[in-house]
């Protein structure tokens, strides 16, 4: 069975003061307004969300949210893959309505986490590593750090300081696309030097590298694309969802900037959809640290090994670019609350695909979503595609 | 290089436990550090340990950390380095005690405490905290 995305709605991203439950009945509801349906039409509902038993000592979340937005006696489900929870949710809707077991399925993704200093979220994120690799203190961006040095040094063959500036780019474009995305967490244009010249973070890579720490949520409504016109005429259809995991210890990969589950996932994705990727007009990657970007763009097959930065280079991946990547702003400038990320991804595409997105609007028909938790641990991708 | 968790600075001692550094190898002569419960490669047991606390090792990357976590020392030198054990390779992350660059020779350094588990997320008792640090060899 075909499944479709008939709504969509997003908080804004950045700080806020309501807490994770708050969010996702802001996102929930926004959703069901804008399909135009109510709570108790939904068979299913299931909430995307890493950790808000350790970020604010709250769990069972999507009992909650059912009970406050009145969608009782719809099944319930949380969805956790860390930073791909969002990715994964979805992947969980589609499998609900596809499999026949519902017919309307919620997807809620949330996260509330600028509570707590950098440094203790940069703790309960890392706490998803293997227990040689906390103990040293390891954290997401150590990692991404880890992997730039090898990038620029052993990967490419090019100018490191040409290669620097580029995943600088990343972050420049990013934010230019997030002042036109009036949900994003950061409004301001920055230029290169901002970033070569900001705080080291994690050395080669620096503050301007890395996306913020966010409180925010957003939600997509599925249901039988035979069905979806009931909703709007303008519903998108998932072509492909998929996922694929990477080893949990990072260290054990033959080659730290190879992102295997990446390129595995977006392989059974296309494959579903019956596409090739330069099928695909637009992107939404996971750009946790610039670097993630040109990493994506390799595993997903646009580059060779350590030639993905030219695209950021090039500006071939702005929005008047000939492959748009992450129109909405990204992880960097949208904001990253991590259950919510992969859902903001989808909803993104939901936009650009119906014709909605305004000042960053771009020509598609077809986008892709990656969402990466961990260090390219594990990885869920989608393929969404004008419907009618 | 400064050092807020209390922990060792990883200052010569003898290997006091070399478990913290002991590669899984199974039957088909696969490497793995850590171990794992069978061979992620080939599914077989890891029957068999190699012990890297004594190996003379090779940094791939290195980054400093200057944002680290609660109990853990800022800033913060991570590398992961290669051992060559015969004709295969296993590597490990892990502090350093100075500076290292790409390609450099690095040796394992016992520590008894590499940040403060009680300052730390994680719950203390569901993981062991001492390790090996890396320092440069001289030439």
């Amino acid at each position: 069975m075909t499944v479709a995305v008939v709504g969509a709605s997003m908080t804004d991203f950045g700080e806020r003061d309501a807490f994770v439950g708050e969010l996702l009945s802001e996102a929930a509801t926004g959703c069901l307004a804008d399909a135009g349906v109510t709570a108790d039409d939904l068979d299913a509902l299931y909430v995307s969300n890493m950790a808000s038993g350790e970020f604010e000592g709250t769990t069972g979340v999507v009992n909650a949210l059912a009970h406050d937005i009145g969608a009782l006696p719809a099944y319930t489900q949380r969805v956790d893959q860390t930073s791909a929870s969002g990715g994964a949710g979805i992947f969980a809707a589609w499998q609900s309505v596809a499999s026949g077991a519902s017919d309307l399925t919620l997807l809620v993704g949330g996260e509330k986490m600028t509570h707590l200093s950098t440094a203790r979220s940069a703790d309960v994120i890392a706490s998803l590593t293997h227990p040689v690799e906390y103990a040293h203190g390891v954290t997401l961006p150590a990692f991404g750090g880890l992997a730039a040095r090898a990038y620029l040094e052993t990967t490419t063959d090019a100018d490191p300081a040409r290669v620097r500036e580029a995943l600088a780019a990343v972050a420049v474009k990013n934010h230019d696309n997030a002042r036109r995305n009036p949900r994003a967490q950061f409004q301001k244009e920055i230029d290169v030097a901002d970033v070569l010249d900001s705080p080291v973070v994690a050395d080669p890579l620096r503050l301007y590298d890395y996306c913020p720490v966010t409180d925010g949520s957003a939600a997509l409504l599925f249901c039988p694309e035979s069905v979806a016109r009931e909703y709007t005429d303008d519903y998108v259809r998932v072509a492909g969802v998929a996922g694929a995991t990477d080893t949990h210890v990072v260290h054990e990969r033959a080659d730290p900037t190879w992102m295997g589950a990446v390129a595995e996932s977006a392989e059974r994705t296309l494959e579903m959809a019956d596409r090739h990727i330069a099928d695909v007009d637009v992107l939404e990657l996971h750009d946790m640290v610039s670097l993630l970007e040109p990493l994506q763009l390799e595993a997903l097959g646009y580059a060779d090994r350590g030639e993905g930065w030219r695209l950021a280079a090039d500006g071939e991946t702005t929005l008047s670019g000939p492959l748009p990547v992450n129109p909405s702003g990204g992880l960097k400038a949208r904001g990253h609350p991590l259950g919510a990320t992969g859902v903001a991804q989808a909803v993104e595409l939901y936009r650009q695909l119906r014709g909605e997105a305004g000042d960053r609007q771009v020509d598609a028909r077809r986008g892709l979503t990656c969402n990466v938790g961990g260090f390219g641990n594990c990885v869920t991708t989608s393929v969404l595609e004008v419907g009618p | 290089m400064s050092d807020r968790s209390g922990a060792t600075d990883g200052t010569e001692r003898p290997a006091a436990d070399s478990d913290g550094l002991r590669a899984g190898e199974c039957e088909k002569g696969h490497l793995t550090f850590p171990p794992h419960p069978v061979c992620p490669t080939c599914g077989e047991p890891q029957s068999e340990t190699v012990d890297l606390s004594t190996r003379t090792g090779t940094v791939v990357t290195w980054t400093t950390s200057t944002t680290t976590p609660p109990g853990v020392r800022e800033p913060n030198t991570l590398a992961i380095v290669a051992f060559e054990v015969g004709d295969r390779t296993v590597r490990a992350l892990g502090g350093t005690t100075g500076d290292v660059d790409v390609g450099d020779a690095v040796r394992p350094v016992y520590v008894a405490e590499l940040r403060d588990p009680e300052a730390s997320f994680r719950t203390q008792a569901s993981q062991r905290w001492d390790g090996y640090r890396f320092a440069p060899v001289e030439e």
